[in-house]
């Protein structure tokens, strides 16, 4: 349904995160993008002004995986890992996710289609917890930064979707 | 780092709420409500529902913080609350938005990568 470089982001529940995007490229080279760290480097990086200080990735199930970033202006690091649960290169990827500074585990499902060149990218986070949720945003997280919430009707609107994206 | 937004108990909020918006009906009474308030038996009348399994779903509406009841006793007219669904939809925006600038982060990549692949074309599809 979405078009190319669209992101969809949606709630299934109240414990699981979907987010759907299409990729110009075959599955094979995202895949290496999510598991080689010279590659995961250059995109993984949250919000503006992280970066990576550590990404390590042992790429077979039951092997670890430890990601940290850190913020120079803010004078935070951040750190997450995990570890591998299901490999299937270069279709899906399952594993648990878990953020220092949040309690509880999440699991993460990878799955990567190709038609025609273009990959449809469909990632599940499933949190046992609303902390583990929450700990998924820990990165984005800025304080003091309010919204209005004046915007119920297009709140309403893309909530009334079947689909339930949100634009 | 902190969360900023629900440290004060608003956390268990959210949760209702994602729960709440989970039903399609339910999204539908409050695309409803977003019109005006309704009573009961004004909102059971375009879905295929008995009153009482209506009911059901206002209350779980109305424990998420989505929805409140008039106090007249007969009627109860149904209202929409903005707040906790303000930050359902915040805390979803927030989320997108650190995806999108990644993605798009990565398509330039995946872009590169290809490049370099026509360019010197490592590997070439091999027939299983």
């Amino acid at each position: 349904m979405s078009k190319t470089g669209t992101l969809t982001v949606t709630a299934q529940g109240d414990r699981e995160i979907v987010m759907t995007r299409t990729f110009n490229a075959p599955r094979r080279l995202v895949w290496e993008a999510y598991t080689k760290p010279d590659l995961l480097k250059r995109w993984l990086l949250g919000p503006d002004g992280w970066y990576f200080i550590q990404c390590d990735v042992d790429l077979r199930v039951g092997g670890k995986y430890r990601y940290v970033w850190k913020n120079d202006e803010k004078g935070e690091t951040l750190g997450m890992g995990g570890e591998y649960r299901e490999i299937n290169a270069p279709g899906k990827l399952v594993c648990t996710e878990a953020f220092d500074d949040f309690p509880g585990e999440a699991v993460s499902t990878l799955e990567l289609a190709e038609h025609n060149g273009v990959t449809t990218l469909i990632n599940t986070v499933h949190s046992p917890s609303k902390e583990a949720r929450d700990g998924m945003l820990a990165t984005g997280m800025e304080k003091g930064v309010g919204r209005s919430y004046d915007r119920l009707d297009d709140v309403l609107e893309s909530m009334a979707k079947p689909a339930g994206s949100v634009a | 780092m902190k969360l900023s937004g629900y440290e004060t108990g608003g956390t268990g909020l959210l949760d209702a709420t994602f729960a709440a918006l989970a039903d399609p009906t339910r999204r539908a009474i409050l695309a409803r409500l977003a019109l005006g308030e309704a009573s009961v038996t004004e909102l059971a009348e375009p879905f295929a529902m008995s009153q009482p399994a209506i009911s059901k779903h206002l209350k779980v509406l109305e424990k998420a913080g989505l929805i409140s009841r008039g106090r007249d006793a007969q009627k109860r007219p149904c209202r929409i609350e903005a707040k906790p669904l303000g930050q359902a939809t915040e805390w979803l925006e927030k989320y997108r938005k650190i995806w999108e600038a990644q993605f798009a982060r990565l398509d330039d990549l995946l872009e590169e990568l290809k490049a370099h692949e026509k360019a010197r074309p490592k590997r070439k599809p091999t027939k299983r």
